[in-house]
C-alpha cells in the first residue's frame, strides 16, 4: 500500500528539457518530453484507471486498465507505456473505454475474495479504486469457477504477509524487487490462469532471497502484501515527514501515525536521499522504540555494585551538576569530558559540545566518528580542503566506473547499494578493492571486472600501486592537474608514486593482488569515462586510515576525477549522522565547521556567542580519555547515546577505565553496555519523540520531526540544557530551530540552513550560505575549498599487527544487512530472526586445518583478549582472513580487537587483529565474567524498576 | 598517561612523515602535528619522557618530539 498521502502519478517523471503539449480530452497539456500520456492525463488532473502501473516503477502496459484512445491511432493503447507527443489528441472517457475497462475489472473480480470490509487496505486499496472508477456494478461470471481464493498466506516474514488469494498478478512486487531493490528474489510461477508470485523457487518469504526491503509492499495495489503492523493497528491517520535513524544514506520516510502511536514507515517518494526505497531497518526494525527494556526514569547511584536509585529528573539533574564540580574541583578543571553519537541529532551534539567547552571549560569532547570515519575527516581535509564527500548520490546515475573500496554496500548502505546496482545493470563497470567477497562483487546482472582480493592492511599499498600504473602510464589528467592542483606537491607525489617499490609487481607479495589485476583496474579506472570512489570503514579503520584516505584523493585528483557529477570521492558513512557528528564540532581540537580551537578569531567569535572564555587546546580523544583515567586524571564522562562498552576496542581496556571513573553519566534509551558501568542513568528519546536534523554522507541536512511526545518526559537536547543550567550556565533554547540558528550564525557553511528553508527544499546539502543558498550537491567544481588540490605522500607502512607462528590469522570485522552497529535498536525487533549472533566467518581450507565444521564453537584469541564465536565457514573469505561482527555484547567480538590505531587521528584499527581460532567447547572466561556481570546489572536494574515512581 | 603508547603513537607519526625527502619538513609536519592534535598532558608526558631519555622512540619521531619542545 502506497503512503496515505501521496499522489502517485503511475510512471516516473521524465527528465527531458525540452517540452511537449498535446492535448488530453479537449485540454491542453503541457509535459517533458518522454512522459506517459497516463502521466501527463494525472499531471493536468485526470486519473486514468490503472493496476500494473506505479511511478516507483517502469511501465509495463499489462494489465489493459488504462487504455485510451489516441486521435489517428488504431486500437487501444495503454497510457503507461505510449509516450506523450506534439499535438497527439488523447482521449481517456469515452464509451468504448468504459466498456472494456469494466470488462477487464470483472475478470479480477471474478477471482477476489471480496472482504473489503475487513481487509487491511480498505479505502486505500487500488483493485477497490478501480472497481469503482470503472463503474463496476455486477460480475457476469459469478464466483463459483475456478479461483485462487482458497491459497495459503505466507506470514513467515516478521514485518509483512503474502496473501496470494488478493493478487492480480500485476507484477509490481516482482518489478520493485527487480528494478528498485536490484534483489531479483520474486518471479511469476506458471502461465496463464496458474501465474502466481513466487519468492525465489516457490519458497517462504522468510526462506527466500528477499531481503524485505518492503520495495514490494509499498508497490502492491491490493492487501497481497501488507505490513503486519497495518492488520493489526488498522490505518494511519496522518504522515509526518521525518529522516531514518539507521545507517548514512539519511532515507526520508514518511511516519504514518494513529494518535501516539506509529502505525508504519513508508519510504518518501520526494526523499532526495532514498527516491522512496528503503531497508528491512529503516522500513521495519522500530519496535525498539517502544520496547520494554526502554528506562524511561533517571537513576543515580554512588558505586557499580549498588542498586540503582529511581529519581526525579531534577535530582538527576543536580547530582549530575554536583558530581562534575566536585571533581573538577578535586582534579581540575580538565578531569572530565563528554561523547556523543553519531546517533544524536546535530542539535544534540551541538549542545554537547558546547556543554563541554562552555560550560565544563575544556575541550574533552568526542564522538563516535573517532572509531569510524574520523581520517576522512582529516585526510579530506588535507587534500580537498573539506572533511566531507564531494558528490550526492544521485552523482552515481552519471558514473561509468565504480570503484568501492572498503564498504560492502548492500549489507551497510543498503538503499545507495540499490541505486549503485541499477547503475551497474545499465552497463558502469565495478572495481571492488575488498578481502572478501562482498555480495556486489557477483550479484544479479552485476559482476565486477576487477576484484582486487587484497590481505587486510594492505589498502595503501595497494592504492599505492593503482597511482603507480596512473603515473607511469601516462594516465594522469596533465591539464587538470596543472589547473587545479599544487605543482610541488603533486611533482613530488609523482616521483614517489613512480618509484619502482610501489609497483603493483614489488608490492604483489605484499598485497596478494596479482600485478596484471592491480594494473588493469588502474587503467579503467583512469581511462573508463566518469570514474567514482566509494569508501567505507575497510579503508578508515586501519593505522594507516587517513593515509589511505589521502591516497583515495590523490587518484581522483591525478585522474580529474573529481569536481563534475558522476565522478567523486564518497565516503559512505556508517550511521546516520556521522557527517553531522563531525560538523558540529565533535571533534576535540576543532570548533564546528572543521576550524582549530587554536584559531584566535574562531574562538572570539564562540566566546562572545557564549558568553564565556574558551580554551585553546585541543582535547582528549575517546581512546586519550581511556587513557588518562586509567592514570587518575580523568574521573568523569557524560556520554549521550553511545556505547564504547561494546564498540570501542579492546573492551577490557575500556571497562577498566570507564571503572576508573568517578562519575559516569549515560543518557541512551537503553541500559547498554556502558550504562551497566555508570553512576547515572539519564533517559534518552528515540528519533521518534524528538525534532532535529541529520546530516547524511552527503552532506544533506535533512528534517527529524517528533511523531509521539518523549516517554521519559525530555527530548535528549533538554537534557543537555537542564545539566548546562545546572553547571551555571545559561542556556534557554525553546527549541532545536533555535539552536540551529545559532549554528547557522557561527559556521561559515551552515550561513543559509534554517528550518523554514529546511522545510521548503526538503533537505539541503552544505555548504549553505551567500554563494551557495540552495546547497551543494557537488563540491569543488571550479576550485578545491583548499584552493589548490594538494596531493600528499602516502607511503605505506605495514601495520605491527602481523600474523605470527601464535596468531596465524588476521580477523576483521564489520557488519550485516539485519542488524545495526551494536545492536541496541535491531536486537530488540525481529531482524534477530535473520542475524541472532554473530559468528565467525573462516574459509574452508582454515576450518579444515583446524578441524572446525560449520556450527562448531571456536575460541578466537588475540594478544588483547579471547572470545568464543560459532563458526560459519564461507569460501567469500581468503584463506588466512577471518571475518565476524559486534552487534551482540555477548559475542565480544571487542574483547579481541587491540588498541592499535590510525596514526593521525587514533581512529582503531578494527580491520586488522591477529587471532588464532580454535575448536572449543564452552564460551571464554570473558563470556562467563560478562555474563555473571550482566545478570549482576540487570537485576540491580530490576529492583530499581520496582521501585521507580509511575 | 601510559607513556609506552604515547611513544608508538609518536612512532607511527613519524612513519607517516618519514616519506617525506625534506626532514626538516618532517621534522616540522611531526611537531606541528603533536602540538595540533595531542591535549596537553599527552604532549607533557611525552616531553618528559624525551627528557628521561625518550627510550623506544624512532628517529625520526624522537626529532619531532625535540621540536616540540621549542614550539
Amino acid at each position: 500500500m502506497l503512503s496515505i498521502v501521496e499522489n502517485d502519478l503511475g510512471t516516473p517523471a521524465s527528465r527531458a528539457a525540452s517540452r511537449v503539449t498535446l492535448t488530453i480530452d479537449g485540454v491542453p497539456v503541457t509535459v517533458p518530453e518522454g512522459t506517459s500520456v497516463m502521466r501527463a492525463a494525472a499531471l493536468a488532473g485526470t486519473q486514468i484507471p490503472k493496476l500494473c502501473a506505479t511511478e516507483m516503477l517502469d511501465a509495463f502496459g499489462s494489465c489493459r486498465l488504462c487504455l485510451v484512445e489516441i486521435e489517428g491511432r488504431k486500437g487501444y493503447p495503454a497510457s503507461c507505456t505510449t509516450p506523450v507527443a506534439a499535438g497527439m489528441a488523447v482521449r481517456t472517457q469515452t464509451p468504448k473505454l468504459a466498456g472494456l475497462r469494466r470488462n477487464v475489472m470483472e475478470l479480477y473480480i471474478s477471482d477476489h475474495p471480496l472482504d473489503c470490509l475487513t481487509c487491511p487496505t480498505n479505502g486505500h486499496c487500488e483493485l477497490q479504486d478501480m472497481a469503482g472508477s470503472v463503474g463496476l456494478r455486477d460480475v457476469r461470471y459469478g464466483y463459483d469457477g475456478a479461483n485462487h481464493r482458497a491459497a495459503q498466506k505466507d506470514e513467515s516474514n516478521p514485518y509483512f504477509t503474502f496473501d496470494p488469494s488478493k493478487c492480480v498478478v500485476c507484477s509490481r512486487c516482482v518489478r520493485a524487487c527487480d528494478e528498485v531493490q536490484g534483489t531479483f528474489a520474486l518471479t511469476i510461477q506458471g502461465r496463464g490462469f496458474d501465474s502466481k508470485v513466487s519468492a525465489s523457487q516457490d519458497e517462504s518469504f522468510i526462506g527466500s532471497e528477499c531481503v524485505s526491503c518492503g520495495a514490494c509492499v509499498q508497490a502492491c495495489p491490493t492487501a497481497t502484501l501488507t505490513e503486519k503492523s497495518l492488520i493489526d493497528l488498522g490505518q494511519p491517520q496522518r504522515s509526518v515527514v521525518t529522516t531514518c535513524a539507521y545507517c548514512g544514506v539519511g532515507c526520508s520516510f514518511r511516519a504514518e501515525m494513529k494518535g501516539e502511536e506509529l502505525v508504519r514507515m513508508v519510504p518518501n517518494q520526494d526523499g532526495q536521499a532514498n527516491h522512496g526505497h528503503s531497508c528491512v531497518k529503516g522500513r521495519f526494525a522500530l519496535g525498539y522504540a517502544t520496547h520494554r527494556d526502554r528506562i524511561t526514569t533517571p537513576m543515580i547511584r554512588k558505586r557499580i555494585a549498588d542498586p540503582w536509585q529511581p529519581v526525579s529528573w531534577e535530582t538527576a539533574i543536580a547530582h549530575v551538576a554536583s558530581e562534575f564540580k566536585r571533581l573538577q574541583a578535586t582534579y581540575g578543571r580538565h578531569s572530565v569530558g563528554g561523547i556523543t553519537s553519531s546517533r544524536c541529532t546535530n542539535e544534540e551534539t551541538y549542545l554537547v559540545q558546547k556543554l563541554v567547552r562552555a560550560a565544563f571549560g575544556t575541550n574533552n569532547v568526542d564522538t563516535c566518528a573517532r572509531v569510524c570515519h574520523s581520517p576522512t575527516g582529516y585526510g579530506l581535509k588535507q587534500t580537498l580542503g573539506e572533511s566531507a564527500g564531494t558528490q550526492d548520490f544521485d552523482s552515481v546515475e552519471h558514473a561509468d566506473v565504480v570503484l568501492v573500496i572498503g564498504a560492502n554496500p548492500t549489507d551497510g548502505h543498503p538503499v545507495f547499494a540499490s541505486r549503485l546496482k541499477q547503475r551497474l545493470r545499465e552497463g558502469a563497470k565495478l572495481i571492488v578493492i575488498d578481502p572478501r567477497r562482498i555480495d556486489l562483487v557477483r550479484t544479479p546482472h552485476v559482476e565486477a571486472q576487477h576484484h582486487l582480493k587484497l590481505r587486510p592492511g594492505t589498502n595503501v599499498a595497494v592504492l599505492n600501486a593503482l597511482a603507480h600504473v596512473i603515473a607511469t602510464e601516462g594516465l594522469v589528467d596533465e591539464a587538470f592537474v596543472a589547473a587545479r592542483c599544487e605543482g610541488p606537491a603533486f611533482a613530488k607525489w609523482r616521483a614517489f608514486v613512480g618509484e619502482s617499490r610501489n609497483s603493483p609487481e614489488a608490492l604483489e607479495a605484499e598485497t596478494g593482488v596479482r600485478a596484471e589485476e592491480v594494473r588493469a583496474a588502474a587503467r579503467l579506472y583512469a581511462t573508463g569515462g566518469n570514474a567514482a570512489i566509494y569508501y567505507g570503514l575497510g579503508v578508515t579503520e586501519h593505522s594507516q586510515g587517513s593515509t589511505a584516505v589521502m591516497g583515495i584523493a590523490n587518484l581522483a585528483m591525478a585522474t580529474g576525477n573529481i569536481g563534475r557529477v558522476g565522478v567523486g570521492v564518497n565516503p559512505l558513512r556508517g550511521q546516520n549522522n556521522v557527517q553531522g557528528s563531525c560538523d558540529m564540532g565533535s571533534f576535540p581540537h576543532e570548533f564546528p565547521g572543521y576550524r582549530h580551537v587554536s584559531d584566535v578569531a574562531v574562538r572570539e567569535s564562540f566566546e562572545r556567542a557564549w558568553g564565556v572564555p574558551l580554551h585553546d587546546e585541543p582535547g582528549l580523544r575517546i581512546p586519550n580519555m581511556f587513557e588518562a583515567a586509567l592514570d587518575g586524571s580523568f574521573k568523569g564522562l557524560y556520554i549521550e547515546g553511545e556505547d564504547i562498552a561494546q564498540s570501542d576496542p579492546n573492551t577490557q581496556h575500556v571497562t577498566a577505565a570507564l571503572t576508573a571513573m568517578e562519575c559516569v553519566v549515560v543518557q541512551d534509551l537503553f541500559l547498554n553496555e556502558t550504562a551497566k558501568f555508570a553512576h547515572v542513568f539519564l533517559p534518552g528519546s528515540s528519533f521518534l519523540e524528538k525534532d532535529g536534523t541529520f546530516t547524511n554522507a552527503e552532506r544533506r541536512i535533512s528534517r527529524v520531526r517528533r511523531v509521539m511526545a518523549p516517554k521519559a518526559r525530555y527530548a535528549d537536547w533538554e537534557a543537555t540544557q537542564l545539566i548546562a543550567q545546572a553547571m551555571g550556565y545559561p542556556m534557554n533554547y525553546a527549541h532545536p530551530s533555535q539552536i540551529m540558528d545559532e549554528i547557522a550564525a557561527l559556521t561559515p557553511t551552515f550561513t543559509g540552513v534554517s528550518y523554514e528553508k529546511l522545510d521548503r527544499l526538503g533537505s539541503i546539502q552544505w555548504p549553505c550560505n551567500e554563494a551557495h543558498p540552495d546547497g551543494t550537491p557537488t563540491m569543488h567544481i571550479d576550485a578545491f575549498v583548499r584552493g589548490k588540490g594538494r596531493f600528499m605522500l602516502t607511503q605505506y607502512v605495514p601495520t605491527t599487527e602481523r600474523v605470527n607462528a601464535k596468531y596465524p590469522l588476521l580477523l576483521t570485522t564489520g557488519r550485516i544487512l539485519s542488524q545495526y552497529n551494536v545492536g541496541a535498536q535491531t536486537r530488540r525487533t525481529p531482524n534477530n530472526m535473520w542475524h541472532n549472533e554473530d559468528v565467525l566467518e573462516l574459509h574452508p581450507h582454515d576450518a579444515d586445518e583446524r578441524g572446525i565444521a560449520d556450527g562448531d564453537w571456536v575460541g578466537v584469541e588475540s594478544r588483547a583478549g579471547d572470545t568464543v564465536l560459532r563458526a560459519r565457514i564461507s569460501d567469500r573469505m581468503q584463506p588466512g582472513v577471518v571475518y565476524t561482527t559486534f552487534h551482540f555484547p555477548e559475542s565480544g567480538a571487542n574483547v579481541v580487537t587491540t588498541e592499535n590505531s590510525d596514526w593521525a587521528t587514533n581512529c582503531p584499527e578494527y580491520k586488522v587483529t591477529a587471532v588464532q581460532a580454535t575448536r572449543v567447547s564452552q564460551p571464554s572466561e570473558w563470556q562467563k565474567r560478562h555474563e555473571a556481570f550482566t545478570h549482576e546489572q540487570l537485576s540491580l536494574l530490576r529492583g530499581a524498576r520496582q521501585t521507580a515512581p509511575r | 598517561m601510559n607513556v609506552e603508547r604515547l611513544v608508538q603513537m609518536a612512532n607511527d607519526i613519524g612513519r607517516y612523515f618519514a616519506a617525506e625527502p625534506d626532514r626538516e619538513e618532517a621534522v616540522a609536519g611531526i611537531a606541528g602535528h603533536l602540538k595540533r592534535f595531542w591535549e596537553p598532558r599527552m604532549r607533557t608526558a611525552i616531553l618528559a619522557h624525551l627528557a628521561a631519555g625518550g627510550e623506544g622512540l624512532d628517529d625520526l619521531a624522537r626529532a619531532g618530539v625535540e621540536r616540540l619542545a621549542t614550539l
